[in-house]
């Protein structure tokens, strides 16, 4: 019975020009814009490589040829940046995150992450946050290696954060037992950044300790 | 509130308020026993598949056992409101779930003790679910509503309430308009401020619980008039936003 309900006369009235809901606060951009703290590091993929340390059984260590045999999967997603643009159905190819943290098997007290990054940026996530196929290392966007303004050779992708989570020139992922900010978070962003929340500064975050169990 | 299943109501009546709210009452076919101040979500179905849901509140006393009334007020390209005003009725089925909310809710026990009621534009549904309530239990305890409108015209309820006052002294109706005031109007006309809380707790012999609903605006305001310079408990106030919703 259910399926086949309709309300006669029923139609969609704004027809979203993309099929895709705008967090509050966000407005739809088709370009990718670029935004860094600093001067784009340009790394080499002969010169890059990728750890997962800290707080984990194994620790694990890949350079650009290992990295790239790891299994790949191809990834759409929509993505929320702080500064109010958003751009839906961006298609990347990576590596899931829990195919990397299967790999280094994070021991039990182990809750949060702080990303490292060529250039000295870092940024704090909940381990949470990466797990279940909602986090990856991208390496190629729209089909072509990732361009060093957006964060080549490889960056972290967390579309279901403000993209600064997202971190570019990723280097090491460190497993932490509590959480501590990163670079934006030290100057007063957000310690989460759920878009849909609009957890933009650290004053967006009361609602945080509220919720939490 | 997980565990509730959709069902289809089917449209039993339609009733102007005002030019821009109607009351949708619906028999339900698993009507459940609501608290007064719980809402339902409602979704809408397009032929191609494509559905929007929304929240309303519950605007029919629990006494009124079988149906349920939802007062909604037409918003200017609203998607939802739109449909329900212009495309349903009598004898149209609409899916709904519910009843949802517990926080926002109020029991005509014995003991209940003296209420305030806040309400803006159409913040006034669940306010007025409540007032039934205490209506159909003969509960007398001290209650005030105080209820801000623009214009006479989109005052919700005003004959009932105006006859629920006038038939019991226990409960006192203050109303403010902050566009057009009725003919010959003699209270208040502005926006809610701390003088007019303060005014209006005064009518009061005790610290009420406190229930506020409308714009976020409006109930953002009145909540921390009332938490701070009033110094009511911040646990004796209940507030409800109706902002616009996405999806
Ligand atoms: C707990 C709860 C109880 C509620 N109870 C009631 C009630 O009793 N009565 C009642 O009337 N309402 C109630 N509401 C509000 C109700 O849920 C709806 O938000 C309201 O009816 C508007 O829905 P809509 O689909 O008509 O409007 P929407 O289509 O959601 O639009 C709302 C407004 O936002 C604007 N808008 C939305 N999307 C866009 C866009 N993409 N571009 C430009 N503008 C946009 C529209 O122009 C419009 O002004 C309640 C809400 C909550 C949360």
């Amino acid at each position: 019975m259910q399926n086949s309900f309709f309300n006669r006369g029923f139609q969609r009235k704004r027809p979203a020009p993309t099929g895709h809901v705008l967090p509050p606060g966000q407005y739809e951009t088709q370009d990718f814009p670029v935004l860094s703290a600093g001067p784009t590091p340009r790394i080499k993929p002969a010169q890059w490589s990728f750890g997962l340390t800290g707080l984990v059984q194994t620790p694990q260590q890949w350079n650009w040829q290992q990295f790239n045999h790891l299994p790949q999967q191809d990834f759409t997603v929509d993505i929320h940046c702080v500064t109010q643009w958003s751009k839906f159905g961006t298609v990347w190819r990576g590596v899931s995150l829990d195919t990397l943290l299967d790999a280094a098997q994070p021991t039990a007290e182990a809750s949060h992450l702080m990303a490292h990054c060529y250039g000295g940026y870092t940024t704090n996530l909940p381990l949470t946050d990466l797990r279940d196929g909602k986090a990856f290392i991208g390496l190629l966007y729209d089909g072509q290696p990732l361009a060093p303004e957006h964060g080549g050779p490889a960056r972290l992708v967390v579309p279901h954060l403000y993209f600064w989570k997202s971190a570019k020139w990723i280097q090491r992922l460190e497993l932490l037992s509590e959480d501590a900010p990163g670079f934006w978070e030290r100057a007063g962003y957000s310690m989460y950044g759920d878009p849909w929340k609009e957890q933009r500064y650290r004053d967006d975050d009361e609602d945080l300790a509220a919720q939490a169990p | 509130m997980s565990g509730l299943a959709w069902q289809l109501g089917t449209v039993v009546a339609i009733t102007p308020e005002t030019p821009r709210a109607k009351t949708f009452t619906l028999r339900l076919p698993h009507w459940q026993q609501h608290r007064a101040g719980q809402h339902y979500t409602l979704r809408l179905t397009a032929p191609d598949g494509y559905q929007a849901q929304r929240s309303y509140s519950i605007a029919s006393p629990p006494e009124q056992t079988g149906e349920v009334a939802f007062t909604v007020e037409l918003i200017d390209e609203g998607e939802v409101s739109g449909y329900l005003f212009e495309g349903v009725q009598l004898g149209d089925q609409l899916e709904v779930r519910g009843p949802i909310g517990g926080y926002f809710a109020w029991d005509a026990t014995p003991q209940a003790g003296p209420l305030l009621l806040v309400a803006g534009g159409s913040g006034i549904v669940p306010l007025m679910c409540m007032l039934r309530h205490r209506q159909r239990s003969g509960l007398r305890n001290p209650t005030v509503l105080l209820y801000s409108s623009r214009t006479p015209e989109e005052v919700i309820y005003q004959q009932e309430l105006t006859a629920m006052a006038q038939a019991d002294p226990s409960f006192s109706l203050q109303q403010t308009f902050t566009r057009q005031l009725p003919a010959g109007w003699a209270g208040y006309q502005r926006r809610l401020d701390e003088a007019m809380l303060g005014e209006v707790l005064g009518l009061l012999p005790a610290a009420p619980q406190c229930f506020i609903c409308g714009p976020t605006g409006l109930v953002e305001s009145a909540a921390s008039t009332l938490a701070g310079p009033l110094g009511l408990p911040a646990s004796a106030i209940h507030t409800e936003r109706f902002g616009p919703s996405g999806t």
